[in-house]
């Protein structure tokens, strides 16, 4: 006898937006009644693929079987009409309708063909909240004045309104406590009997461990594993293959001794609740410090909140001793500090405007006289900025959106150059930076740091952090769990330090 | 682990990004194509209005005519222009122009002379843009309610004070600068105070940090933030400038018709941020040029007094402007598109 095809089998799926190719190829089996693990680190693709498997999006290639024939997902309801139902990590409830007419969104029970019967949708919800074991829902309440944890109750419930095979679950136990997480992989196991399958995205392993059944693995827009067992496969395996280490990185050398002068940028007792806990730490001009961790662990926060565009909620950051007005961007830049955020194009750049524009942005009033901008001294101080970073095309009045990753972050960079920035946040500098152009970009951090900058790094390629800082912070959940010099620190301890959390002995 | 190696192991050729100097030109170029296109459009409404009434179109008087009546929704836009670069909108210019021009006209305010009515209307745009900015940048108000709300209460106060009536004019000094004779060269002075209007316009959206700071702001609010720009503060002197422009039309409106009537403005707003859009500027924000917008009124004004020299009633005017907006905005998205 034939072996059952697969409940889905996706192959080759691709999928490009606008100068990045979010899939590249992507394949995953999920078979009936079993819990699959999608585990990526952001814009490893995760989100895209299921969106093309909810019918948001339509690759550009690859083809779907579902139950073993080819489907085309054309729209969200056709992939409904499958029995594909996703929730996503942004609950996608109407806040001002009730919970009943939440869950029958599009499909409401009808007289005559378009009077909404509210009645039989509130006792229909009722059944299926009671299903999820949540029977202290009202139907009739507003979803706006529900909690975090029963939204997503109700986003399930919707899910399982419509006669569904397969769900979709973005990472459900984000915004959920202890016990309600609980509750969730109760329901998963019920569903899961019942030979639902469920595709399930998280970021913690011990999850994945708990309820999984496989795992894929994205990277890059690519599945650098597929249908790993996911009780029994090493914990260093899974993020070595989702941090994917298969090119050996170049990193320019170390100065041969470490900076020891008077701390440029000190911070005291940061924190931000629910982010991170507090933290102190020093960085001294000419050093580069790292700050290692895994999506969620609180260290794009971190560097913000440094860098005033979020306000602490205890703490300070001193530059120079001088303590900055908390919450305030400007004062940080006034100080010396300058940003490369994680997100470049929606953080850093104008995008409609040329090289010369990004660069000069912070530091116009430098050319201007009563406001009156001498573009000819702007120019020459862009170009020698571009050409001090090697930024290629060396020509600053192309529009910044021609320029690779890469260039565009020295765009970046040449922008705090200019400004004479003394310290350098560094968020994730190289995603979306092509493999070659790495090892360049870490040569001229590192010049930067040689020529006196102050430089906090964070990254989660872990390679990354130990090749590029000095001394390196190792954060987990938003605490810092251990803290040593670069060279006194291996991948492979790091990784079970982020991952696990275990004691620094 | 070996990280901190010296020879590059993996020293991929670099990739340089296809076409720099070519991008850039298609840039330049496509700037002028959306000019020229507005150009021609303007020159093909010069002929239709020279062929359809000969006599009348091309006559100076005419010419000046229509010159001097774009000159005040011309002024409006030219401040629309910034604001709607910067990400926003501002719905209350028509009712702000219409507050200042009353508020001028009073006859408290014309015992201060030409100087008194000058100051009022440009004080009473000032005032009104600072309210609109302060709402929008400090108390996070979404520019298009807080511009509405202006709309309404300007309009209702400029009722209020007029309680319906039209103020005339007794102001010799304003009177005059309507008249033939302060023509400069055949130009009305009207006009002299658009063309500055224009060429200041221009000058601070491109040659300044101020200018340069309405396109990062509207191009990407974020970023400019990140940047280190007051963002807020930016928002707040756009208003400002929105209104400025306001109280500057309302004056050239005070001299036009030689009265302040609750009524003036009526719908400007429309007229304002539609021609900045067929001049090329983005609803969205980040990009758009002094020169397009002008080129919208000027086109806009030329297919009213075409429509009003052959008796088409303003119906089909209305009709017209609608079709030109829709048309425009498909042509530049096109353009657009092909990047």
């Amino acid at each position: 006898m034939a072996p059952e095809p697969p409940l889905l089998s996706m192959s080759g799926i691709t999928k490009s937006f606008p100068g990045v190719r979010a899939l590249d190829g992507v394949d995953l089996d999920v078979q009936a009644g079993e819990v699959h693990c999608l585990l990526g680190q952001n814009g490893a693709g995760k989100s895209t693929l299921i969106k093309v498997l909810a019918g948001a999006h339509q690759p550009g290639s690859g083809t779907i079987r579902w139950r073993g024939e080819e489907v085309t997902l054309r729209s969200p309801i056709a992939a409904m009409r499958l029995g594909i139902a996703t929730i996503y990590q942004e609950l996608d409830l109407v806040e001002h309708l009730s919970v009943a007419e939440n869950v029958h969104l599009g499909h409401e029970p009808t007289a005559a063909g378009f009077v909404v019967r509210g009645r039989a949708a509130r006792s229909s919800a009722a059944a299926l909240l009671e299903r999820l074991g949540h029977p202290e829902i009202d139907p009739a309440r507003l979803v706006g004045d529900l909690s975090a944890a029963q939204q997503q109750i109700v986003s399930m419930a919707r899910a399982l309104s419509h006669d569904v095979r397969l769900i979709v679950m973005d990472e459900p136990s984000a915004a959920l406590d202890p016990d309600e997480v609980d509750n969730l992989f109760r329901i998963v196991g019920d569903l899961t009997a019942d030979g639902v399958a469920v595709v399930y995205i998280s970021h913690r392993l011990e999850e994945i461990r708990r309820i999984g059944d496989r795992v894929t693995v994205l990277k890059d827009g690519r599945a650098v594993a597929g249908g790993l067992p996911a009780k029994s496969t090493p914990t260093r395996e899974v993020v070595a293959l989702m941090t994917g280490r298969n090119v050996e990185y170049v990193f320019p050398e170390r100065p041969a001794a470490p900076p020891d002068g008077v701390p440029v940028l000190t911070v005291e007792g940061l924190s931000r609740r629910g982010e991170f806990a507090p933290l102190d730490l020093q960085v001294r001009p000419g050093e580069i410090v790292g700050l290692a961790g895994l999506v969620g662990s609180g260290r794009s926060e971190i560097l913000e909140t440094v860098y005033g565009a979020r306000r602490p909620d205890t703490g300070r950051v001193l530059v120079d001793g001088k303590p900055l007005r908390p919450g305030s961007v400007r004062a940080a830049v006034r100080a010396g500090l300058g940003l490369a955020p994680e997100e470049r194009k929606a953080q850093a750049l104008l995008m409609l405007e040329s090289v010369t524009r990004n660069v000069s942005v912070s530091s116009m009033s430098r050319f201007a006289r009563a406001g009156w901008i001498d573009r000819g001294a702007e120019l020459g101080a862009a170009r020698a900025a571009v050409r001090e970073l090697s930024l290629r095309p060396d020509n600053p009045n192309v529009p910044v959106r021609t320029l690779s990753g890469g260039n565009q972050q020295k765009a970046v960079l040449a922008r705090w150059l200019l400004r004479g920035c003394r310290v350098l946040l560094l968020d994730e500098p190289t995603r979306g930076v092509d493999v070659g152009a790495r090892a360049e970009l870490y040569a001229v951090v590192r010049r930067l740091a040689d020529e006196g900058l102050a430089v906090l790094l964070v990254s989660s390629e872990v390679p990354e952090v130990l090749g590029l800082a000095d001394r390196v912070l190792v954060l987990r959940e938003g605490s810092v769990v251990h803290t040593a010099p670069a060279r006194e620190l291996d991948e492979h301890r790091v990784l079970d330090l982020v991952m696990e959390g275990s004691p620094a002995s | 682990m070996t990280q901190n190696v010296s020879p590059p192991r993996d020293s991929t050729p670099k990739v340089s990004p296809a076409g720099e100097p070519p991008a850039w030109r298609a840039v330049l170029f496509r700037a002028d194509v959306r000019t020229l296109s507005l150009l021609g459009v303007l020159a093909v409404l010069i002929v239709i209005g020279g062929i359809t009434t000969p006599d009348q179109f091309l006559d100076t008087r005419n010419l000046q005519l229509v010159l001097t009546q774009a000159s005040v929704i011309g002024v409006v836009t030219v401040g629309m222009t910034f604001v709607i670069i910067s990400g926003g909108i501002d719905l209350s210019v028509g009712a702000i122009v219409a507050l200042a021009s009353v508020w001028a006209t009073t006859v408290a305010t014309q015992e201060y002379g030409f100087g008194g009515i000058l100051f009022t209307a440009v004080i009473v745009g000032l005032g009104c843009g600072l309210v609109n900015g302060v709402l929008i940048a400090y108390g996070g108000m979404v520019p298009f309610i807080a511009t509405l709300a202006m709309l309404a209460s300007a309009r209702g106060l400029a009722l209020q004070i007029t309680d319906g009536r039209t103020q005339i004019v007794t102001v010799d000094g304003v009177l005059d600068l309507g008249e033939r004779d302060s023509y400069v060269l055949g130009v009305p002075p009207l006009v002299l105070v658009f063309a500055a209007v224009t060429v200041i316009g221009w000058l601070v959206l491109n040659r300044t940090t101020f200018g340069r700071r309405t396109v990062a702001v509207g191009g990407n609010a974020e970023a400019a933030r990140l940047a280190g720009i007051d963002v807020r503060r930016q928002r707040l002197y756009l208003y400002l400038l929105s209104g400025l422009c306001c109280g500057i039309a309302a004056f050239l409106l005070i001299v036009l018709a030689g009265s302040g009537q609750n009524t003036n403005g009526n719908l400007y707003e429309l007229d304002a941020i539609a021609a900045a859009i067929i001049g090329g500027t983005l609803l969205t924000g980040g990009r758009g040029t002094i020169v397009g917008s002008v080129l919208g009124v000027l086109i806009f004004t030329t297919i009213t007094n075409i429509f009003a020299l052959n008796n088409l009633q303003s119906d089909v005017q209305q009709i017209a402007k609608g079709a030109i907006i829709v048309a425009a905005v498909l042509v530049q998205r096109r353009t657009a598109s092909t990047t």
